[in-house]
């Protein structure tokens, strides 16, 4: 939270105070100015609080530990496959949110241990051919699970997911305030991403300023030097790795109650690489970075899917580049500006392993 | 004297190199051992050995009394053995403080669980850690560097971190892997001082090292290898004297055993 605050420009430094309240209030207030635009605007930022949560835990394998994962949208998999399986009409079987959402994170975390344990002595390059395979192995089980016994539908993929219920109280109906007043159900969904997101902060910020956080770190920095002084690297891998997955499983669980829908084509190569590429462009090993960078990277191809058409209208009269197009061609040139300009993303990491002010009384500064 | 360590017939091959040889040498606890030789003689190869970064291919380590795992580098820092490197490893995007709470990992616990819920032993731990580290980096002389990433330190300092994270694992013997190596005049009486203040606090120290003054002004006993083989152990001043090490050191005197 802190380091999120720190990261506004201009401000952070300046009034750390007004910065934490101006991030709380965007926070909070996103959906209410998004929906003057229109509720896709609020979905737009529904799905960019999930692909927060996927950056966060892609975050802590590879910006924390050092572990290259280009597989780690599999988790994402896992963990809607998972509810489709447990909350849906696919096997009739309808479990409550309070059920599938461990269920899934402990599914995602054995998938990571069990994707860890043969990739524990693979490093940088290697690691990301096993891991990458890791991935599409995932895609093309639940593309062709079908056959013989139906298990995964194939690539018509599971429909109709129960929607998320907390208490009885069903996320996906808009509430009837009065009759001209409803919340609608997107807002309610934004709020619970947004309580799972600030929880996962809370969590591996914690983490980073930890005996574990610092094992990480320093097997990120120099493996060697790590076990000579006594951190079992095996264990710190594994632990990220399935700490890392579960976060993936669990945001999968809710990419598919929220979409209601769920389709191998959702769990591409592509997507790994994306989410990867929120973690890089906002500043690996960074809290903040991993944040800021996916809601850039989710938020940003969708308003230029909206105003491509109609400026490229106005200007030139036709559409010369579709925007999908458009969008790979910008996102490479963001990269390639990003690795010109700002090498260790838009917000380097600063990144802090140890509670300075247990220190304060001595009278060492930061 | 006690015995602290005892290497026992170490032998470890490298393909066709044979890099030890039935190497055995007894370390007593409290005093400052030397291990010398010329380059690849093995020096650095028993130090692997030793702290578990390879598996030797015969013999054993017994410390306190009881033999080391082989293989299994956390397991013998658990013991109490400790190491610095050659080329100095630091952790390179920490701060000062933070490599040396890291070296303090394998004498704390705190779970996943009491992270994510601070409870009382964590906060405990993490604040008794910090504290530790900052009253190494004194000892060792850097504390005003803490908050220092340690990339940023002078080569002198960086030698000075990487003593004091092999301090915070609280070993019982420290193995110094040439300290000095790369350091002026002034640095060298610095580390001598730092190393005496060491054995001082009951901490005994296995030295590598190639600066024969430092050697012989510094350690109590001293053994010499030569192609994988223990050549002679003694006072220095016998050692120095000893005419299988002048050999070795000057070539030619000595017959070896390809």
């Amino acid at each position: 939270m802190n380091e999120l605050a720190l990261a506004v420009p201009w401000l952070g430094k300046r009034n750390p105070q007004a910065a934490r309240w101006l991030v709380i209030a965007i926070a909070i207030g996103a959906p209410l100015v998004a929906m003057m635009f229109g509720r896709t605007w609020v979905r737009v930022l529904d799905f960019a609080l999930l692909y927060i949560l996927l950056a966060l835990g892609l975050n802590l394998v590879v910006g924390f530990a050092g572990l290259l994962d280009l597989g780690y949208i599999a988790f994402y998999a896992v963990g809607a496959y998972t509810a489709a399986f447990l909350a849906s009409p696919h096997f009739d079987v309808h479990l409550p949110i309070w059920i599938v959402l461990p269920l899934a994170a402990c599914f995602a975390a054995t998938a990571g241990i069990m994707l860890g344990f043969p990739v524990l002595r693979l490093r940088g390059d290697y690691l990301a051919i096993v891991t990458l395979g890791f991935g599409e192995i995932v895609r093309i089980f639940m593309n062709n699970l079908n056959y013989p016994i139906n298990i995964t539908n194939g690539p018509q993929g599971i429909n109709a997911l129960d929607p998320i219920a907390l208490f009885g109280w069903d996320l996906s109906r808009n509430i009837q305030i009065t009759e001209e007043l409803a919340v609608n159900s997107l807002f309610l969904y934004y709020y619970f991403f947004l309580a799972c997101v600030v929880g996962s902060i809370i969590f591996i910020s914690r983490l980073q300023i930890s005996r574990v956080g610092r094992a990480w770190a320093a097997m990120r920095d120099d493996e060697l030097a790590a076990k000579a002084i006594g951190i079992n690297t095996r264990n710190m891998k594994l632990l990220a790795f399935s700490l890392g997955a579960t976060f993936g499983g669990v945001s999968g669980v809710l990419f598919g109650t929220f979409q209601g829908f769920v389709s191998p084509e959702s769990f591409s190569l592509m997507e790994s690489i994306a989410v990867l590429t929120m973690v890089v462009f906002g500043g690996m090993g960074n809290v903040a970075g991993a944040i800021v960078g996916a809601i850039i990277l989710s938020a940003l191809p969708e308003i230029l899917r909206h105003l491509a058409v109609p400026v490229q209208q106005a200007l030139f009269g036709h559409v010369l580049l579709d925007p999908e197009v458009l969008r790979m061609l910008l996102l490479s040139l963001a990269m390639i500006l990003m690795m010109l300009l700002r090498p260790s993303g838009l917000i380097p990491a600063n990144a802090k392993y140890s509670h300075i002010r247990y220190l304060k009384a001595k009278g060492v500064t930061e | 004297m006690i015995t602290l360590l005892e290497a026992r017939n170490i032998g470890k091959r490298f393909g066709g190199l044979q890099a030890l040889s039935d190497v055995s040498l007894t370390i007593r606890k409290g005093e400052v051992y030397g291990l010398i030789g010329p380059n690849g003689a093995g020096k650095t190869t028993f130090f692997n050995v030793l702290t578990g970064a390879y598996t030797p291919d015969g013999g054993e380590f017994v410390f306190n009394g009881a033999v080391l795992p082989s293989g299994k580098p956390h397991l013998v820092v658990a013991q109490g053995i400790a190491r610095t490197f050659q080329n100095i490893r630091l952790f390179r995007e920490l701060s000062a403080l933070e490599n040396v709470m890291a070296g303090h990992h394998i004498r704390t616990n705190a779970s996943v669980w009491g992270i994510l819920t601070q409870n009382r032993h964590t906060v405990e731990e993490e604040r008794l850690t910090t504290e530790r580290a900052y009253e190494l980096l004194k000892y060792v002389g850097i504390e005003r560097f803490a908050t220092a990433t340690a990339k940023n330190l002078s080569y002198g300092d960086q030698r000075r971190l990487e003593i004091a994270r092999a301090l915070a694992t609280e070993p019982q013997l420290l193995a110094l892997d040439e300290p000095a190596a790369g350091m002026n005049a002034t640095e060298t009486v610095q580390l001598k001082n730092l190393i005496e203040q060491i054995r001082g606090d009951g901490i005994t120290v296995l030295l590598i090292e190639h600066d024969v003054k430092l050697v012989m002004g510094l350690c109590d006993r001293v053994a010499v290898l030569d192609f994988g083989r223990k050549i002679a152990e003694d006072v220095p001043a016998e050692v120095q004297k000893n005419e299988a090490v002048i050999g070795a050191y000057l070539g030619g005197g000595h017959k070896h055993a390809h």
